[in-house]
């Protein structure tokens, strides 16, 4: 029942960690939300609670869904179980 | 769950009714606060409500000031007011304002008299009030009666999972109920402002809200030196997890549930159109929201936070929520409803929006909120441009 990694959507290509965190290597349980099913993924770096997990291969200039919408654009590739946030992911306004 | 129908509070002349008894001392003007300040030092169980503005002003920008300190006023919430200001004209416009809702108000103003002579008559008659007030009784009144505000604050993503959707499943299950609801943060909608626009109740709706985020819009941009990536989002947003403001912004959007708004209103104005969801253009600082909120009229505030926003409200009791176990565990004095366990999936989002509405109602029924006990009274004017 207890998960690691929480997915909001079947279309987003990121989850959040809600454990303490993950550990690069670790082999996490992800729950998504929109039709309660499960999935895994490996981790490849540490992760804290919170903060988002790449659950594909991603490439700049991709846009990052989450809640199943746009939430941004890559500008550094991220390797499927990399830790995505302000490093390799910018707002797409302003 | 089945819903209780009915909440404990004090019916109001004008026929609203409040969770809280307060009498509040309320300065017109910056430099009236130290005699507000020393009327309510005087008198045990008012409240004075310093602000930093009141002179000069001009415009929409006055309106404002006029509209959150009569909102304020004449919030149900509010037994009784005091009214103090530099000079008679403003004074009096505030207390003729508060009046109409039939409740007891007096302004007194300080030229020609000076602090001294003005203390000692508002706090003659700021006595004859409070010991008035104190004979009020709680009464059981509608649900209906409740009007409930939300703004979240220090978010992070743990608000987008789990605490926004809890404020959204309540709203769910009280908005039948003839309940008013209101949300704001016109900047952090700002990546979900078409999504948003869809849940307007009609076409008027989404439209004027399409035109107030646009304006918001506008400002940014024209004033923004660089970008607002340094503000939006914070540093505690994104400790938090939070990388963009669209992300924040569709976290941010969870909390009215699948509530459609009715209208939208301008800063501190009154809602016109009876029960169910309002949009308010306001600032995302959250002692602004709050307080613009409470001058409309909205008796109890929802707030959940992230990383541990502690935020109160002078007149509006504010409860906290948060899913952040790590927040709901070292900052738990400032925690009034604690739903981290959805995150481990011990608890699903309609067992959490039942523990939320019982928080809820014990608080309109009189508990003190954590930001009550700890004496959090921030009350912040939102200034549109600068004085004449």
């Amino acid at each position: 029942m207890a998960t690691d990694i929480i997915i909001h959507d079947k279309k987003d290509n990121v989850g959040v960690v809600v454990i303490e965190k993950i550990t690069p290597k670790q082999d996490c349980k992800c729950w998504i939300m929109e039709d309660d099913s499960s999935t895994n993924i490996q981790s490849m770096d540490e992760i804290p609670l919170g903060h988002k997990i790449a659950m594909t291969d991603l490439k700049e200039g991709d846009t990052i869904l989450k809640y199943g919408h746009d939430i941004g654009k890559v500008v550094k590739s991220i390797k499927k179980g990399e830790h995505v946030h302000v490093h390799n992911v910018k707002t797409k306004k302003w | 769950m089945e819903i209780p129908k009915s909440f404990l509070g004090y019916k109001r002349e004008n026929g609203r009714a409040g969770t809280r008894n307060h009498v509040i001392i309320l300065p017109v003007d910056d430099i009236s606060n130290a005699c507000a300040e020393a009327v309510a030092n005087n008198i045990k169980g008012t409240i004075a409500l310093p602000h930093s503005y009141g002179r000069l002003q001009f415009g929409a920008d006055l309106e404002l000031h006029f509209r959150t300190m009569i909102g304020t006023g004449s919030n149900p919430n509010v037994a009784a007011v005091i009214v103090i200001g530099i000079e008679p004209k403003w004074t009096k416009k505030i207390v003729d304002g508060i009046a109409k809702t039939g409740k007891p108000v007096e302004g007194f103003h300080i030229e020609r008299t000076g602090d001294i002579g003005t203390v000692m008559k508002a706090s003659k008659r700021a006595q004859e009030l409070v010991m008035w007030a104190s004979e009020k009784q709680r009464e059981e009144c509608p649900i209906s009666d409740l009007w409930i505000s939300v703004k979240c604050g220090e978010s992070d993503t743990t608000s987008g999972l789990a605490s926004n959707p809890t404020v959204g499943n309540l709203m769910d299950k009280l908005e039948p109920l003839g309940v008013h609801l209101c949300f704001g943060e016109t900047s952090e909608l700002t990546g979900a402002e078409k999504v948003c626009a869809t849940r307007g109740a009609t076409k008027e709706a989404s439209e004027k809200f399409m035109k107030t985020w646009s304006a918001y819009n506008d400002f940014i941009l024209k004033e923004a030196t660089d970008d607002l990536s340094e503000s939006q989002p914070t540093a505690g947003n994104i400790a938090g997890g939070l990388t963009t403001i669209e992300e924040k912004a569709f976290g941010n959007f969870q909390k009215i549930g699948n509530c459609k708004f009715i209208d939208v209103l301008e800063p501190a104005e009154e809602p016109k159109k009876g029960k169910g969801l309002y949009f308010m253009d306001t600032s995302s600082a959250a002692a602004e929201c709050v307080t613009l909120q409470a001058a409309a009229g909205f008796n109890i505030h929802l707030f959940p936070t992230g990383q541990g926003n502690i935020v109160g409200n002078p007149i509006e009791p504010v409860v906290k929520l948060t899913a952040n176990p790590l927040t709901a565990k070292s900052m738990s004095e400032h925690v009034d409803c604690d739903v981290s366990k959805i995150l481990s999936r011990e608890m699903n989002l309609s067992e959490a929006g039942d523990k939320l509405i019982e928080t809820t109602l014990r608080v309109a029924n009189g508990r003190l909120t954590c930001a009550e006990a700890l004496g959090h009274k921030e009350f912040v004017m939102t200034k549109l441009y600068r004085s004449a």
